[in-house]
């Protein structure tokens, strides 16, 4: 066992944990934050991102005890209270998901986009997202809300 | 995953006096993209995780106009792809990193974890082969260099020892008349590993190809030296024969394992033809045309 501190969106945590518990397992069953989705297990779908220390992770492939004393993200954190993060406003508003489940992933993932490139054309929306797996969408519908967060458009 | 003990020594030599302790047991994580992965499957179940996280040191990188660009073992993909020096300094390494997977396991996956974990359908190797890169390596008896076309042995496997740490990459200067160009062969999807990938590296001379190198992925149970390829076309002025005929002696030297990216035959076709590619994009950014 391990004594692991970090800031999960913003709020100070300390926990005990087994050496090998999984960064995702973590969030979810340790948290209670379940936002963050076990999909592929390997890696590839994106279902679980989170951001690490602001950078896009896969937190199926990261160990708990490897977060120590950094700065975790989940969707949970993006929200003001009531008020949706504009990225998640805008996955609503121009239908950027259907059953949800990668919606987290896709979000965190583009959070991440949009910090480090506030701008995107549309091939670098493709080339950092296409590694989130969206089964429903066709993804069209992913990256007009990426631009419309980005171009900070309310509503189609 | 089976359980294991993690330590995260502060110091390089503490890491050092944690692999000589545990010894065959221990395996060193950084990104921990690939041994994770390994681990989960339990192809990989080390008793010991020794971290290299906190030696932050590892994570420079730095360029000296006589010795090259130096590059600490934990930069990430992400790192080298966005660093100004690396692509500066080597497009080619910048340009392998950024075709690599996806972005969250850029963020993750180190150069040092890519070089020690010697999966052959990786993309650094193949660039850093034709970089003419060296591996630094550290270990209890003190830091060894290894020209990184000695350095893969086998099937994930290389020079290094077990109570060994892949510390640094060095990458010699490049002459300004150099062109290089990194393919990778992606049938199914863009973060797929290679059904064949090739790096290459030209410097002309008065129209001539005055030096070459050519590496390839996913094509032998290694990363691989196309060395015939090079010599066919050291010295020759480059045409689309001299290169036809270069680019076809890379069907001797590949042995690829057949899997759902293609047949053995499918990739040696397709070597040839991503040589040729690449020599001739690799000519034209050094200035040159294929007459």
């Amino acid at each position: 066992m391990k004594s692991i501190r970090m800031r999960v969106n913003g709020q100070p945590v300390e926990r005990e944990v087994p050496d090998h518990r999984l960064l995702v397992d973590f969030i979810r069953y340790d948290l209670g934050l379940t936002g963050a989705k076990e999909g592929c297990s390997v890696g590839v779908c994106g279902a679980c991102t989170v951001l690490l220390n602001g950078q896009p992770v896969s937190s199926c492939l990261a160990l708990a005890v490897m977060a120590d004393g950094g700065e975790v993200t989940t969707i949970e954190g993006l929200a003001e209270g009531e008020r949706l993060h504009p990225l998640q406003q805008a996955f609503i508003d121009y239908g950027g998901f259907q059953c949800g489940i990668c919606t987290p992933g896709q979000i965190m993932a583009s959070k991440a986009l949009l910090d480090a490139n506030p701008h995107p054309s549309a091939e670098q929306i493709k080339e950092w997202m296409m590694g989130n797996l969206c089964r429903c969408t066709g993804y069209y519908k992913i990256i007009e809300a990426i631009q419309a967060a980005a171009a900070g458009k309310t509503g189609p | 995953m089976n359980p294991f003990t993690y330590t995260e020594p502060a110091t390089i030599e503490e890491a050092l006096a944690a692999l000589t302790r545990y010894g065959d047991e221990a395996k060193l994580i950084a990104g921990g993209t690939g041994l994770v992965n390994l681990m989960k499957q339990r192809l990989v179940n080390p008793g010991y995780l020794v971290s290299l996280r906190r030696l932050s040191a590892l994570a420079n990188v730095s360029i000296d106009r006589d010795r090259g660009l130096r590059i600490g073992a934990l930069c990430t993909h992400h790192a080298l792809e966005t660093s100004p020096i690396v692509r500066q300094h080597a497009p080619l390494l910048a340009e392998a990193a950024r075709r690599v997977a996806t972005i969250r396991i850029r963020t993750m996956a180190t150069l040092g974890g890519a070089v020690a974990h010697a999966d052959p359908n990786q993309d650094l190797p193949p660039a850093l082969i034709a970089l003419d890169a060296r591996v630094k390596l550290r270990g209890p008896k003190g830091e060894r260099e290894v020209a990184i076309d000695q350095f893969f042995t086998g099937y994930y496997e290389t020079l290094t020892q077990p109570d060994e740490i892949v510390t640094e990459i060095a990458i010699p200067p490049s002459p300004s008349t150099n062109g290089s160009a990194y393919l990778k062969f992606l049938p199914q999807t863009a973060d797929d590993y290679a059904t064949v990938s090739v790096a290459a590296r030209v410097s002309l001379n008065q129209g001539a190809i005055s030096d070459v190198r050519v590496a390839l992925g996913a094509a032998a149970s290694t990363p691989l030296r196309a060395k015939a390829v090079e010599d066919a076309l050291r010295g020759r002025v480059p045409t689309r024969t001299t290169l036809d005929e270069a680019a076809a002696l890379v069907a001797g030297i590949v042995d690829p394992l057949a899997d759902f990216r293609g047949s053995a035959e499918y990739k040696r076709d397709m070597a040839i033809v991503f040589v040729r590619r690449a020599l001739t994009d690799a000519i034209a950014g050094a200035g040159g045309a294929v007459a």
